[in-house]
């Protein structure tokens, strides 16, 4: 134990001297956070739109204001012909086109039926779908409203709940995804270039022939970034609740449990990486390709698992994230406990005692 | 034990598929002795002695250390031999002190030992000034010899050293060597390696590895006899130029 305890110290004070590199793993997750939150949106906020009124009645005067009010848009001009409405396009300004043909309240009045044409500039397609939605919703809603107690004969009304997201906020999506990047980041990297490092320096040798056990080695390397990560943990949570106002719905304990559980699941893979990798630039390099990467376009964080062919399907399956992403959506934002996470915490438990049973097979094998 | 023998080999062999690092070595060492361990790069030094300190297990042939066998007691052996290996092995970024701290924590050291015997070393160095300093700061032959006071520091046995002298100026080489002395004479057995002939007069004994096996073994005034040799380097180099492996 005073083995264990004299060299978990010389870790911390390796952590602690290296001042830049402390920084960057304390600040890092704090930039993600903020640059997800703040910068990289994929709501669609204040998009310009121009509009053509060639009726100029009251309802399509309400209908250009209620446009206009929403958060979603800003009318950025009106247009007097139909041609204009390709060159506002080509200058790039506006996003979409509302245009409202003659006689537009009469028609609706009297003929209980009348057009609008909406018009999206769709080279970005997933804006331009969200545009229509957004616009075809506020058409919708003026409707109801001065059909009011009119009843029509038929009509379907469809009623629209967004479920544990109601405000559509991106941030219910990319926290968890930041999560599962800072601790990947943090321990699987750090940790296998730690390990290298005292190849490289030689003073691996002197530690395997001193009398610690090789499996206390390990362990007394990674516990110092087990910590680190349960502050990054923290750091997010904190983040995410007053800065970016995501509710913590389900149990907190649960939640810090299950990312420690992830922690040590990249710590093992941090350890089994360092003891294939011979320098620390192969220790990075590997950490890079063989888990941020994937991390990133396989864990369903930015690009939703389900669309993909069957063999990326597939090999998503054997990229952690992927799981403990989808563990903090159902505890953080569902609300969900331990039931509905079951299975994903066991593929998380089988992959930590694999990994870990195979590093410290591995770095054994070294010594013999 | 076999009598003041501390380390005996007998036939050690270590193959790598079909190349033979370590060719049925034979050889003992005995207690405060300081035995040399010579040969050209590739020859099998590193690999050898890498072998006696249980860093790696040999192929056939049999071998104890400080009474342990090398195959089953390597544990035990642990406990016993300090090792200071070619690369320079304190930690940079912490200073004096907290590196002779944590070597003896490692080696499960009580918070007086270590106490007690840092104060000794730091005076017996002159760097009483230095202990908080770090490591980095100080000139090489300083961390050199700071590394041979680290690897005995918990008072082993036996103590392998593996070329300890490289890039280190020829004043400093003496001075390391008075250490080596030093250590002898409280009973510690060195087992060094080196490239240096000089250091090699400087042995009570010598081997020469050619090739993965022993050439000589004597005294380096028997071997001067032998080979008609005027000094140690005459003697290596009739030896080392029947090599036929490459170096490496």
């Amino acid at each position: 134990m005073k083995q264990f305890l004299s060299f978990v110290k010389k870790e911390f004070y390796h952590i602690g001297r290296d001042k830049r590199t402390l920084f960057i793993l304390l600040g890092m997750p704090v930039v993600q956070i903020l640059i997800f939150g703040f910068a990289l949106t994929n709501e669609v906020k204040n998009s310009k739109i121009a509009v053509l009124d060639n009726s100029k009645d009251e309802a399509s005067n309400a209908l250009i204001s209620q446009l206009d009010a929403s958060r979603y848009f800003d009318l950025e001009k009106n247009l007097v012909s139909f041609n204009q409405v390709e060159e506002e396009f080509k200058r790039g300004k506006i996003k979409l086109a509302v245009i409202f043909p003659e006689h537009f309240s009469e028609d609706l009045l009297h003929l209980n039926k009348a057009q609008v044409q909406l018009i999206a500039d769709a080279s970005d397609p997933n804006v331009a779908n969200t545009l229509i939605n957004y616009a075809s919703a506020i058409i919708m809603d003026y409707q109801s409203r001065i059909t009011g107690n009119r009843k029509l004969p038929y009509t379907i009304n469809t009623e629209m709940r967004m479920l544990y997201n109601p405000q559509l906020k991106g941030a219910f999506n990319f926290v968890p995804g930041v999560m599962a990047m800072v601790l990947l980041l943090v321990c699987t990297m750090m940790t296998a270039i730690t390990i290298v490092k005292e190849k490289e320096m030689g003073t691996m040798e002197i530690m395997l022939v001193s009398p610690m056990r090789p499996q206390l080695v390990v362990l007394a390397k990674a516990v110092p970034y087990l910590l680190l990560s349960i502050v990054n943990i923290i750091t997010i949570l904190l983040l995410s609740v007053f800065v970016l106002e995501l509710p913590i719905n389900g149990s907190l304990t649960l939640l810090m449990s299950e990312s420690i559980l992830f922690t040590v699941v990249s710590l093992s893979l941090g350890l089994l990486i360092s003891t294939g990798a011979a320098s620390q630039q192969t220790a990075m390099f590997i950490s890079l390709v063989a888990l941020f990467l994937p991390t990133i376009m396989l864990s369903g964080f930015m690009f939703p698992v389900e669309n993909m062919p069957l063999p990326l399907r597939i090999i998503s399956n054997i990229v952690p994230a992927k799981w403990y992403y989808s563990i903090v959506k159902s505890v953080m934002i569902k609300g969900l406990g331990l039931q509905a996470i079951w299975k994903e915490t066991l593929i998380l438990g089988g992959m930590m005692v694999f990994f870990l049973t195979l590093a410290i097979k591995k770095f054994k094998i070294r010594l013999a | 034990m076999t009598g003041d023998k501390v380390i005996t080999a007998d036939k050690l062999t270590k193959r790598y598929g079909d190349f033979v690092a370590v060719d049925h070595i034979s050889f003992e060492v005995h207690k405060g002795e300081i035995f040399g361990f010579l040969g050209a790069n590739g020859a099998g030094k590193t690999t050898a002695m890498r072998m006696l300190c249980g860093l790696s297990l040999p192929t056939s042939g049999k071998a104890t250390v400080a009474g342990f066998d090398v195959y089953r007691e390597n544990e035990k052996i642990k406990q016993n031999i300090g090792y200071m290996s070619q690369k320079f092995s304190l930690y940079e970024d912490l200073t004096v002190k907290e590196n002779m701290r944590f070597y003896g924590g490692i080696y499960g050291m009580s918070d007086a030992f270590i106490k007690n015997k840092t104060a000794s070393i730091l005076d017996q160095l002159h760097l009483q000034k230095e202990g908080n300093k770090l490591v980095k700061a100080l000139p090489l032959g300083w961390k050199q010899k700071l590394a041979f006071s680290v690897a005995i520091f918990h008072e082993p046995g036996i103590v392998f050293l593996d070329e300890p002298t490289g890039g280190v100026d020829p004043v400093t080489r003496r001075e390391f060597w008075n250490m080596i002395y030093q250590a002898s004479e409280s009973g510690i057995t060195i087992f060094v390696t080196t490239h240096y002939m000089d250091e090699a007069e400087y042995c009570n004994r010598v081997s020469i590895m050619v090739d993965g096996k022993i050439e000589a073994l004597d005294s380096p005034a028997q071997l001067k006899k032998i080979y008609e040799a005027g000094s140690m380097e005459d003697v290596f180099l009739q030896l080392a130029r029947k090599a036929v492996r490459a170096a490496d």
